[in-house]
């Protein structure tokens, strides 16, 4: 039987696999982007590729070694580069003689019979319409149930008493998640899961800062690529809220604009008009959103030579200076290390401290 | 006295100078451009734009420092698609914007959306907005529109006869004025954008260098763009999105299956995104024209002239030798 892998994104992993199987397939999950898979990908890959590209093709010669002949991953049609990404990969592994297979997953609305063929190749267990619809909508709580954790441990973990627990309790948490299937049992998870987190010793009287992350979606979603920052602002104190989740953004490319979509592109008009594909202007969007909540600072993540991105980092400077809120970016690639990215995010952190000590007239602001 | 226009000598000129030159004179503006790309304008482009950003953009933001306190408004339209397939570069849809929130002291900035994909009239529309701005009628706008497009069409039948952008110009003001070269005894394909061919400061004198050592070239804006639709994707299950990578690509097909260059030479400029694709492309198909050499210029700020001239003379050395090594096993 044919194996089969998908992009590893963060935890949506576990849905993946379990609705991939569902259809009956043999999955094999991508293993988490570890150093080796930094250094396959960055062999295989143009220089200028994005990074998300380069990670990518090292988790494909990974899940090769373990024996894929399939791999399921999704199109688009730009304008940015990872509506090409499959067709440079498909390029990439075939050149270096793999012979795999790719079903590439367009956007239903404007490929639909692609999109139709797709579905098929990966409907093994020949389920009626009907089955993969229940099949995508328990998928789609498991995914969610996901997410919300995520969100409950970024603000968590700022205030916990002792240091490490929240991770604990998380990654404990996420493998109860990972065993339900019944979209009851999903559900039990969920509200275990976050009573788990919510229970941990936590310190209400915390100055906490609060700092959005915007960005580009796969840096943002996936920790190995960001050398998971948000855990450690939240060690630093700093509760983060992170503009996109796969269950916040495939929502906003499959069924149109949300509403949360379009208060995010007026944000952004002013100061970018047009869609310039990938998330360059939801950047500036969010950006003002959560200037106008009162946010304390912005963290915007994106990959080295990502285009939407550069543009939107051009535009933010003056965003900044308008809602007067600082903004630090990180354009990431394999060269950047953790020690130097922690020492940037320290010093962000204290001036965004002192900026608000300074605006609230507070004397001593303890932590 | 006239209203003044700035337009860059930057990114779009290459491509698009006199059918602008030519409608904006018509309504009777006056245009002013930046002139050729140098030191200072680099300089000033490399401070003021992101450090992330990639040469063409950092030049063209110097072309505009360099415009802005010589003109009543700044040209800078937002060109997303003309073709209703591909669209330019995300860099170029931001570009209006990227300006404005970053320079200081600007001029107006005309910024008309020229987008094919929303109708048949689209661009006319475009053309008529912009003369409103300057009180021309519609009617006169679209006078001056079609003239201009005339001018363009003689200005691509320039192009496609061989002659590069800047000779192209020179024809189009004085015919005649230039004669055609002597035949030369090597003939390279140069793909790569236009603004960083044709810019001789980015590319270091590049296509002068060539025909110094006696190459001739070949541009993919000497190619008719019938010829370059022919070659449909590429043998890609998608095109590539971007107009100006998606017509390198087809060109660098189209000259590799021809068969009649010698040599094959990609310029792209560091940093720059969709080349990360387009190069590996080219690249794996130059991998089944054995005969066909070809080799990848890389060019940032600070490429030298000494770097350039010693890498081209030597793919040129190889390839004479090659090409006389070949004569006599015939
Ligand atoms: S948005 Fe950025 S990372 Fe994503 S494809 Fe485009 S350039 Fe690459
Ligand atoms: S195509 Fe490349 S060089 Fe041109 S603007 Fe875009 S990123 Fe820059």
């Amino acid at each position: 039987m044919s194996k089969i892998t998908f992009p590893r994104m963060g935890e949506s992993y576990r849905t993946f696999k379990m609705f991939l199987e569902d259809l009956g397939n043999e999955v094999v999950v991508p293993p988490r982007p570890s150093k080796r898979t930094l250094d396959l990908g960055i062999r295989y890959t143009p220089e200028f590729a994005c990074f998300p590209l380069k990670i990518l093709m090292g988790t494909y010669l990974e899940t090769i070694e373990m024996g894929i002949d399939t791999i399921v991953t999704s199109g688009g049609v730009g304008p940015c580069r990872a509506g090409e990404y499959a067709m440079l990969h498909h390029k990439l592994l075939s050149d270096l003689g793999y012979k795999v297979k790719m079903i590439v997953i367009e956007p239903p609305r404007l490929h639909p019979f692609n999109f139709y063929k797709s579905v098929r190749a990966l409907n093994k267990a020949r389920i009626s319409i009907k089955g993969i619809i229940a099949h995508v909508k328990r998928a789609w709580r498991k995914l969610q149930a996901l997410d919300n954790l995520e969100k409950l441990s970024h603000i968590v973990r700022p205030r916990e008493i002792n240091r490490g627990n929240t991770t604990k309790v998380y990654r404990k948490a996420l493998e109860w998640i990972d065993q339900a299937y019944t979209t009851e049992q999903i559900v039990e998870a969920e509200s275990t899961a976050l009573e788990a987190l919510n229970s941990i010793p936590q310190d209400a009287n915390r100055n906490v800062l609060k700092v959005g992350i915007v960005g580009e979606i796969y840096v943002l979603l996936e920790p190995a690529s960001n050398l998971e920052i948000e855990e450690t602002l939240g060690n630093l104190g700093v509760e983060v809220e992170k503009s996109m989740f796969l269950t916040g953004w495939t929502r906003d490319n499959s069924w149109n604009e949300t509403s949360e979509g379009i208060t995010v592109k007026e944000a952004a008009s002013p100061y970018l008009p047009e869609l310039i594909g990938g998330h360059g202007r939801d950047s500036i969007g969010h950006t003002v959103l959560y200037a106008k909540r009162g946010f304390d600072g912005i963290i915007q993540l994106a990959p080295f030579t990502c285009i939407p991105e550069i543009v939107a980092r051009t535009i933010l400077t003056k965003v900044s200076k308008d809602y007067n809120i600082p903004v630090l970016t990180f354009f990431l690639d394999e060269q950047t290390g953790k020690a130097g990215m922690n020492t940037r995010l320290e010093a962000f952190v204290d001036l965004l401290k002192r900026k608000k000590q300074f605006q609230s007239g507070i004397e001593s602001f303890t932590c | 006295m006239a209203v003044k226009v700035g337009i860059p000598n930057a990114l779009l000129y290459y491509i698009y100078y006199p059918l602008w030159q030519a409608f904006f004179n018509e309504i009777g503006v006056q245009v002013v451009t930046s002139g050729k790309t140098t030191k200072d304008i680099l300089n000033n482009g490399v401070r003021e734009a992101l450090a992330d950003a990639c040469v063409p953009v950092k030049i063209f933001f110097g072309h505009v420092m360099g415009l802005k306190d010589r003109v009543d408004y700044l040209f800078i339209p937002r060109v997303v698609c003309v073709n209703r397939k591909t669209i330019y570069c995300p860099k170029f849809l931001g570009l209006p914007d990227m300006i404005r929130h970053s320079i200081t002291g600007l001029p107006p900035v005309i910024d008309i959306r020229m987008d094919s994909r929303q109708g048949y009239f689209a661009m006319l529309k475009a053309y008529t907005e912009i003369g409103s701005i300057f009180n021309a009628s519609k009617h006169s706008s679209f006078r001056a529109y079609k003239k201009a497009c005339r001018t363009l069409n003689r200005y691509n039948k320039l192009l496609q006869s061989g002659w590069n952008p800047h000779e192209a110009m020179s024809l189009l003001r004085k015919p005649g004025s230039l004669s055609k070269p002597p035949e030369p005894s090597l003939n390279f394909a140069v793909i790569g954008y236009p603004y960083n061919i044709y810019d001789s400061f980015i590319s270091v004198n590049l296509l002068d260098k060539l025909r110094r050592l006696g190459v001739g070239t070949i541009t993919t804006e000497n190619i008719s763009p019938l010829l370059l639709a022919w070659q449909k994707n590429c043998g890609l299950p998608k095109r590539l999105f971007w107009t100006f990578s998606d017509r390198a690509l087809k060109a660098a097909h189209l000259l590799f299956k021809q068969g009649r260059i010698d040599g094959m030479l990609h310029l792209t400029a560091f940093g720059c995104g969709p080349d990360s694709l387009l190069n590996k492309f080219i690249e794996l198909e130059a991998k089944k024209y054995k005969n066909i050499p070809f080799m990848t210029l890389m060019i940032d700020e600070h490429t030298g002239e000494a770097g350039m001239s010693t890498r081209l003379e030597a793919f040129v050395d190889m390839v004479k030798r090659r090409k006389e090594a070949l004569a006599c096993l015939k």
